[in-house]
């Protein structure tokens, strides 16, 4: 059975968290005290994961890190639609998000992380990249709203949606609200109503 | 912002965090009531610094307490940090920018629970707050409401059932404030979680939750994880709270029944004059302004 080493309060594990819920995937999980712990500076964390980052999932003697990885890994192993890692032409978008959501999306990670818990670092230049990458995505969905498309890529929900709906929806903890998105916001409630949806903390119920 | 003038939030003890989170030898930068602090933990003891002067210092429970001014009673009482089949677990200091009044209230409350901690501390199908009963202990100075009874369907990290937790809330300042509660394990003693806010402006503030916990079976990463997602739950809801800072003037909030422990938490800072994280009241004749 996978287990997944988690912390309530991290986007990225909520990330893996989503896609298990979704594909109904059965799995263990292990709290990791991310905070105020830093369990994973420890060695025996590190072992799993010389980065030090959450989140880590084994499954079947795999030992793997980062969220975008372990995304492609499970949908890869366990979607028997196809869709959610789609190998046709929506492999290469897929992909490009993906890295969005790994990339430049995570700007709003290091904001929340000072807001909420003062960790060190610029809060003010980190809400700038954030917004800049908000811009962006609700520009690509406000052209896919128009051509009818409801979803990052194609016309199904795939892991891209997943990567990248954590850290949007958590933006409150960084200071930034929604209220200049329309477009991310049409797509948020999207995501809302798919089978399996969970919340977390900090991820606002109200659409 | 700088220092308040409020002469009934600055005679309280505050805390500034775990003491483990002040490594001996380092300079820690802090604030308090509008002002910035400096903590210098020494091998031999604390210093906390402001403006210039010393301020006085506990360490009691593990945390870092302190004070602008001459608070009128000594720090409360906490027997339960005696017992030693004890877990201690720190939660973390997490910010919410939100009145620290408010954050007490809202620790206070239970009829939230079904709403925002769903299928958690409560669950839609039973929402019904319970009489309970509520008292200001005034030898003390504390506010204690007692014989709350709450049916949870997940009440602690232990928890695989539902049960109904009994509950008593005990507010020790205005800005401190703790639950016991029907730990999962130990249905005859009571787990105690405590709130120590610390008020940096008049609408920004710092939890620090505390747990003393009777639990043999989770990890301390599960018991701090099970707090966090509690109260990060709120957070959202406290965030978006208005007005930010907590009303005293009649009538701008209209409380029910289930509120009684709020009304007499509101009923007290009235009667201390306390104005730090209050709203600015337009009901009084100048010659009534609290420290005119």
């Amino acid at each position: 059975m996978p287990k997944l080493y988690d912390y309530v309060l991290s986007g990225s594990c909520y990330k893996v968290r989503l896609l298990l819920g979704m594909l109904g995937i059965a799995h263990e999980t292990q709290a990791v005290d991310f905070f105020p712990g830093r369990e994973h500076k420890r060695p025996e964390f590190l072992a799993l994961n010389p980065l030090g980052q959450l989140p880590v999932l084994e499954d079947d003697g795999l030992v793997l890190r980062d969220a975008q990885a372990i995304l492609c890994h499970l949908a890869n192993k366990h979607d028997t639609s196809g869709n959610w890692l789609p190998r046709d032409d929506r492999f290469g978008p897929v992909m490009l998000w993906l890295s969005f959501a790994g990339g430049e999306l995570m700007a709003i990670s290091g904001a929340r992380m000072i807001a909420m818990l003062n960790y060190p670092g610029d809060l003010v230049a980190l809400q700038a990249k954030a917004r800049t990458a908000l811009r962006l995505l609700d520009d690509h969905l406000a052209d896919r709203a128009q051509a009818g498309g409801l979803w990052l890529v194609g016309p199904t929900p795939t892991i891209a949606d997943i990567a990248t709906f954590p850290y949007v929806a958590l933006s409150h903890d960084a200071g930034i609200g929604h209220e200049d998105y329309p477009a991310i916001n049409l797509w948020q409630r999207q995501v809302r109503k798919l089978p399996g949806f969970v919340g977390m903390p900090g991820v606002p119920d109200y659409f | 912002m700088s220092l308040t003038d409020d002469r009934a939030a600055l005679d309280q003890w505050y805390t500034l965090g775990a003491l483990r989170d002040f490594p001996v030898g380092a300079e820690t930068p802090s604030r308090l009531l509008g002002e910035d602090l400096t903590v210098r933990r020494l091998s031999d003891g604390v210093e906390v610094r402001a403006a210039g002067r010393t301020l006085p210092v506990r360490t009691d429970y593990g945390h870092l307490w302190t004070s602008f001014g001459t608070p009128e009673h000594a720090l409360f009482a906490l027997p339960e940090s005696q017992e030693p089949d004890r877990r201690w677990i720190h939660c973390g200091p997490v910010r919410v920018r939100a009145s620290g009044l408010r954050l007490v209230e809202n620790f206070l409350d239970l009829a939230h629970f079904p709403y925002v901690h769903t299928d958690i501390l409560g669950s839609e199908a039973h929402p019904e707050v319970a009489k309970y009963e509520v008292e200001q202990r005034r030898d003390v100075d504390e506010l204690w409401a007692t014989k709350c009874e709450f049916y949870q369907p997940k009440a602690a990290a232990a928890s695989d059932e539902g049960q109904i937790s009994k509950y008593m809330y005990r507010v020790v300042s205005p800005f401190n404030v703790m639950l016991y509660k029907t730990p999962p394990t130990a249905p005859d003693r009571w787990d105690v979680i405590a709130l120590f806010v610390q008020p940096l402006d008049e609408a920004v503030s710092v939890a620090h939750a505390f747990m003393l916990v009777i639990d043999e079976t989770s990890t301390d990463a599960e018991l701090s994880a099970f707090q966090q997602m509690i109260f990060v739950q709120d957070k959202i809801v406290l965030e978006n709270q208005r007005p930010s800072l907590l009303p005293l003037q009649p009538g701008r909030e209209t409380p029910t029944r289930a509120d009684l422990s709020s009304v007499l938490y509101r009923r007290w800072l009235k009667e201390k004059q306390l104005r730090f994280g209050t709203e600015p009241r337009t009901d009084l004749q100048s010659t009534d302004l609290p420290n005119a």
